[in-house]
């Protein structure tokens, strides 16, 4: 029996990691934006027979983080596996124009994860065992003109759990910084993405399971993501800067 | 979650479908008008498990179910589980056995999902015991374009509960699907097979042995012509008394790519069907087989309808009603035989006189005959068209499930009571199997 916490519950790879960890028996501390969403998620875990507790919660509260992993470890007990999978897909043009809503799409996307982990990591390092997933995005690797507002929130992630990492080892807790390239998700819906490269939440929550099991600091998924970001990030940059990717 | 372009199981007739994902049910209501808006009518989708064209909508336009696949509410007390219409057979199994339950009626594929095993009303080998899957659908959520969210029982005052199932996906779009299911102490299946010589000793089996049995269903060797015609091996079957309740979860082998011709020609049918033929000894053999190959021998090979290759396949499903006794399906091997066509799985099963709650289920007393053809132009028309000669004259029906075939006339002649499911169909949706039959 794991006790699990999942923030960003309600997303399409967190969903489809959680019903993995159901076979093996789970507890789950679900936490998402929408009371709704959570609900249907929850009921889906209790049909395949975990034990669940909801909490509706904004992430951008980030005055909210303390309680929030208070609760989490109060109702849970111990805390095996963690999984922060919350997060938008800003309008990049949008974001372009209007600097209220850049600073909002980053404080979803970085800002929040990073206020979540400080809270979260102190309990972690005392518990002295347990496993952190944080998706991060193969779209931080490097800035690319089409999504670098997204690209730079998760920039940050990566940097924060890279160091995070290295601390909390340690400890004996492990952290794996998950970097997912296309998936096929509501988040994703209408992109023209190329088929061949998009990976469905399944597929990717396989190897999420696996390499946390593992205690791997980084996976790229699907695998190929590591190959084709090590070109983007050798572009040179007086190439790179004429691209439009 | 809507990659790529969505077709049918047959790949024939070849109308990529456009999908628009749902996600959450919530989003229903929302989708259907917008895709309708623009594009006019549009189709629900699930997994792609419907032969012919009642799955394709005249739009090419679908609102894909498939991501709606998480459970509602599960009773392991009494067996009655409510689900997303997305969720596969395969699923509900996944759930199920551990906890000593079976699907109440299922097909010979477990990837459909339960939205489309209740708008094709779907039947099983235990037809003769239980009936279609309709028997056991306890309630819906139905989402319509000009009625908006709706929850429908047995006995609703506008018929809407009959209309659905077997409704071909066209009186709303099917959010959740409430089933009973059937208690089982073993996953394992007891079996008998006896081989026969003649369909006159088919019957005479199936009349004596089906009424003992749970499951009873038969495989004909179809290329078999002269003093072979008509042979077969029957096989019956019940849940084991004990032997444990396993979900199956073997890895399966796939059909990575479509061969640029079909790998089913007069050839290797002939040769397949000897070898399967006498690999059964004569005599009664009994054994026990698990579940995953004793109902859904096809499952193991993903994507086997690739190869059939570019051109895809139809499947013809027929029902002969009983007093026309066997003498139809008799005239239909022979023209079959004689066509050089015909396919590894040939099915022949007599249907019990359990009434379905559908309005235009397919399943009534009598033979039923499913085989596969390759798609061949001209000369599949032309022994489809003798074969549904010989179906009209014995007073059958085909399965509008498989069909992509049938004409308008015939269609409306088989099912009178497609008027009352065109009363009831949201003007929101249409296929191209409902198109094709009721204006042509």
């Amino acid at each position: 029996m794991k006790n699990i916490l999942i923030v960003g519950a309600t997303s399409a790879i967190a969903a489809a990691c959680a019903r993995r960890w159901c076979e093996g028996g789970a507890r789950f501390y679900l936490v998402g934006r929408s009371a709704d969403k959570l609900r249907q998620v929850a009921d889906d875990l209790s049909a395949r027979g975990a034990e669940v507790h909801t909490c509706e919660l904004d992430l951008n509260f980030l005055e909210s983080h303390a309680s929030l992993v208070r609760e989490a470890f109060a109702w849970l007990g111990r805390v095996d596996v963690v999984l922060v999978a919350h997060g938008t897909l800003p309008d990049q043009k949008a974001c372009e124009q209007d600097a209220e809503l850049a600073i909002r799409e980053f404080t979803s996307n970085g800002l929040s994860v990073i206020s979540l982990l400080t809270h979260l990591a102190n309990p972690m390092e005392a518990q002295g065992s347990g496993s952190i997933g944080v998706i991060s995005s193969v779209a931080g690797d490097r800035g690319r003109p089409s999504n670098y507002l997204y690209g730079s929130a998760k920039s940050a992630v990566t940097a924060f759990c890279g160091g995070l990492r290295a601390r909390l080892f340690k400890a004996g807790v492990n952290l794996t910084t998950i970097k997912p390239g296309f998936v096929d998700t509501p988040m994703t819906r209408g992109l023209p993405l190329p088929a061949p490269l998009v990976a469905t939440p399944e597929q990717v929550a396989a190897d999420i399971a696996k390499a946390m099991d593992a205690g791997k600091g980084v996976l790229y998924t699907r695998w190929f993501w590591r190959y084709i970001m090590l070109i983007i990030i050798h572009i040179p940059d007086r190439i790179f800067r004429k691209m439009s990717m | 979650m809507s990659i790529g372009k969505l077709s049918s199981w047959g790949r024939y007739p070849r109308f990529p479908q456009t999908g628009h994902g749902i996600g959450w049910r919530s989003e229903l209501p929302g989708e259907l008008a917008r895709v309708s808006a623009e594009h006019g009518t549009l189709l629900p989708f699930g997994n792609g498990r419907s032969y012919g064209d009642s799955c394709l909508a005249t739009s090419d336009q679908v609102l894909h179910l498939r991501p709606l696949d998480r459970f509602i509410s599960t009773d392991w007390q009494t067996g009655i589980i409510r689900a997303e219409a997305g969720v596969t057979l395969d699923e509900v199994l996944r759930l199920a056995i551990p906890r000593g339950w079976f699907l109440s009626v299922t097909p010979g594929t477990k990837f459909a999902t339960l939205g489309g095993a209740v708008a094709n009303d779907v039947h099983g080998k235990n037809h003769h015991v239980r009936g279609s899957f309709g028997c056991h659908v306890r309630r819906f959520g139905l989402v319509r374009s000009d009625r908006g969210r709706l929850e429908v029982a047995p006995g609703d005052a506008d018929g809407l509960f009959a209309a659905t199932i077997g409704g071909l996906g066209l009186t709303g779009i099917i959010d959740w699907v409430e089933l009973q299911l059937m208690p089982i102490k073993s996953s394992l299946v007891d079996v008998v097979n006896i081989r026969f010589d003649s369909l006159d000793e088919f019957f005479a089996l199936s009349r004596e042995l089906d009424g003992q049995h749970e499951y009873a269903v038969a495989w004909i060797d179809c290329a078999a012509r002269g003093a072979s015609a008509g042979r077969g091996i029957y096989m019956v079957g019940d849940h084991a008394p004990e032997g444990g309740l396993a979900y199956d979860d073997k890895p399966k082998l796939s059909v990575p790519l479509v061969p640029p011709i079909s790998a089913i020609n007069s050839v290797s049918l002939r040769v397949f069907n000897h070898f399967y033929y006498n690999a059964a000894k004569p005599g009664r053999h009994p054994g026990r087989v698990g579940y995953e190959p004793y109902f859904y021998p096809l499952d193991r090979i993903l994507h086997w309808n690739r190869i059939y290759g570019p051109k895809g396949f139809q499947q013809y499903q027929c029902v002969i009603p009983e007093s026309a006794g066997g003498a139809a399906i008799g005239d239909m091997l022979d023209a079959i035989a004689a066509a050089h066509s015909g396919s590894f799985l040939a099915v022949l099963k007599r249907f019990g006189d359990v009434a379905s709650p559908g309005l235009l289920s397919f399943p009534e007393a009598g033979a039923t005959l499913a085989l596969d053809f390759p798609e061949h132009g001209d000369a599949t028309a032309k022994l489809f068209a003798n074969l549904d000669a010989i179906v009209r004259a014995a007073g059958g029906r085909i399965y509008p499930a498989k069909d992509a075939h049938m004409g308008g006339e015939f269609f409306r002649a088989c099912y009178p009571q497609w008027t009352q499911l065109e009363a009831l169909r949201d003007p929101a949706l249409c296929s191209r199997f409902w198109k094709r039959v009721t204006q042509a």
